[in-house]
């Protein structure tokens, strides 16, 4: 049981094991580290990072749906420059592999994030988050718009060099995702995160109003997992050799080896954590134990697994 | 930057009492060694719905009590009220179902280091942690005065055994249906004036905090009040319990109800612009 090879790679990148926290689902990892060992985990992709500290979307912030939850968080964080100072350090005292997301407001703030970053060591990605749904301005959501998401990429890709991987987070929201898939991998993207969240709207009865402060909120958990799904599917189908991190509510092993089947080459892990904390470390050991049950020898076999042409019949 | 609890864990624990008592339920949860990591003012989150539930969250409640040397180890209490639908599975779970827990969580009240003069005020429910609260600041010394208020007397919780605890206990109701009509904030200003009241212990809904608050602001007294914003993890990582609160320098910041909180110096929560972008 213990012979599975857990290893990926996302671009130039090298993990331990294919679980990942997703992206604002973790907080600082300082929080998580009272539960397990950061340096367990595939890597902790970081809390989407903006050039400036921002306080984020008013309360309420949250709504329970079923199987599922919205947020309405809006990209509250510290700033890259206190991000640099002090969080990065911790997660490196903690030998944690760090996936940075960062998130901007133009298509300049991506490229002076990446600046920023560009001579901080012991970082292995970069997660361009180019669809997080809770801003005020939708047009800020670059990822429903093909030469818009381009242009970032592109932004990030020159001022970054040849070195670290670029992952570009996208969004389901859209009419033609392998069209914008195909336009950021062009645009110097190493590999694709597959799904943020889907936009979405609860309305209360006592007040008769949108719940939560912002509005609208980004949906996931469970409820979320087929279109993570189908997306993953549809995307490595139309480009098998670019990795996807993939993550829209997986919460054990099963939903892990799920979108590995799809194509994920790694998977994050968001609201699972939220209800169990332990979740991140039961789901690698789940998918271990699955994946051998099933005989594979190791976790790239799985890979894309049902996308396999049967020969010989 | 605020840490969780460092003791917090994640355990199983047996169920060992659920009784109704009037619209509430008290709950007595086996939780071990971890009884003695609970300090009044601490919460625990709680799984629900069991394996195949879609309830996905966890729901959150303060620890009201606990009891560090009784025949099962240690024990902690949670008075729940069935409002909602993980909160009514809670309720209906019997003695001897396992629940997993994340305990303790969050900040806890703050004790005196002298035997000063203290009141306790206490909205609906948010009274039950005030009782365990008592117990510690009697046993402190302190002179501990107790205001508990609801719109209705079936909302009071006030147990026979938590009265021991407290020098005097007045009840407000807002349809006078048991004790005061009025509210439980009606008093305080004129207690503030008669008597050497050094800290305000609060709990209750977010209007009656910040009710205290105007009327503490205008005096040296201590407001130690537990907030309440919806939360998805109790954890931390979530984002979602911030309440805007200000530092030493009048910097305000969206601080996380469940790891700065819940218990907060209510003189630096900026409680007029809770709700809204900063």
């Amino acid at each position: 049981m213990t012979s599975v090879d857990l290893s990926t790679t996302i671009g130039n990148a090298w993990f331990p094991n294919p679980i990942f926290t997703a992206s604002g689902c973790a907080s600082s990892g300082r929080e998580l580290a009272q539960f397990f060992d950061l340096h367990d985990l595939g890597g902790v992709v970081t809390k989407s990072v903006m050039s400036k500290a921002r306080t984020g979307r008013p309360t309420p912030r949250m709504a329970e749906t079923p199987s599922g939850m919205l947020n309405s968080i809006g990209l509250q964080g510290p700033g890259i420059d206190a991000f640099i100072a002090k969080d990065i350090p911790y997660l490196i005292e903690q030998k944690a592999r760090i996936i940075v997301s960062i998130a901007g407001e133009t298509v300049e703030e991506y490229s002076t994030l990446a600046r920023k970053l560009r001579s901080v060591s012991g970082i292995s990605a970069i997660e361009v988050n180019i669809s997080c749904p809770n801003v005020e301005n939708r047009g800020m959501v670059f990822a429903c718009d093909p030469d818009a998401s381009r242009r970032v990429i592109d932004g990030v890709r020159r001022t970054i060099g040849g070195e670290l991987p670029i992952i570009a987070k996208l969004s389901p929201d859209v009419t033609d995702l392998v069209a914008i898939a195909r336009g950021v991998v062009d645009a110097g993207a190493d590999a694709l995160a597959l799904i943020n969240t889907v936009l979405g709207m609860v309305i209360n009865l006592d007040t008769m109003r949108p719940h939560l402060g912002g509005k609208t909120g980004g949906l996931s958990g469970p409820a979320i997992r087929p279109i993570a799904v189908r997306a993953i599917y549809q995307v490595h189908e139309a480009m098998p050799k670019v990795p996807i991190l993939g993550m829209g509510g997986v919460s054990n092993g099963r939903d892990a080896l799920e979108m590995i089947a799809a194509g994920a080459s790694g998977v994050s892990i968001g609201t699972a954590s939220f209800g169990n904390p332990m979740a991140l470390i039961s789901i690698a050991q789940e998918l271990k134990d699955l994946l051998s049950a099933k005989g594979f020898a190791s976790l790239r076999d799985a890979i894309g697994f049902a996308h396999r042409v049967e020969t010989g019949q | 930057m605020a840490l969780i609890n460092k003791n917090a864990a994640q355990i199983n624990a047996t169920i060992v009492g659920n009784k109704r008592v009037g619209q509430y339920h008290q709950l007595i949860i086996n939780i071990g060694n971890l009884a003695q990591a609970c300090k009044p003012g601490n919460f625990v989150a709680i799984s629900v719905g069991g394996e195949t539930s879609g309830m996905v969250l966890r729901r959150a409640f303060a620890i009201s009590r606990v009891s560090t040397n009784t025949t099962l180890g240690g024990t902690m209490e949670l008075i729940v009220a069935p409002h909602g639908q993980g909160s009514r599975w809670l309720c209906a779970q019997p003695e001897g179902a396992v629940l997993n827990l994340v305990v303790p969580l969050g900040t806890a009240f703050g004790i005196p280091t002298e035997p000063v003069q203290v009141l306790l005020v206490g909205g609906g429910y948010g009274s039950a942690p005030l009782f365990g609260l008592a117990e510690t600041l009697n046993a402190r010394g302190c002179r501990v005065d107790m205001l508990l208020g609801a719109s209705t007397a079936g909302k009071i919780y006030a147990p026979m055994e938590g009265k021991r605890a407290v020098n005097s206990l007045r009840i407000y109701t807002e349809d006078g249906s048991m004790g005061q009509m009025g509210r439980v904030t009606d008093p305080i200003a004129s207690l503030i004036k008669d008597m050497d009241i050094a800290v305000i212990y609060s709990c209750g809904p977010m209007a009656m905090l910040s009710a205290i608050n105007a009327i503490t602001s205008q005096s040296d007294v201590i407001h130690q009040c537990a907030v309440e914003e919806s939360m998805a993890c109790g954890i931390g990582i979530c984002m979602t319990c911030v309440l805007p609160v200000a530092d030493e320098t009048g910097a305000v910041s969206m601080l996380r109800s469940c790891i700065d909180g819940p218990v907060m110096d209510g003189a630096f929560v900026q409680w007029d612009k809770v709700g809204q972008i900063l």
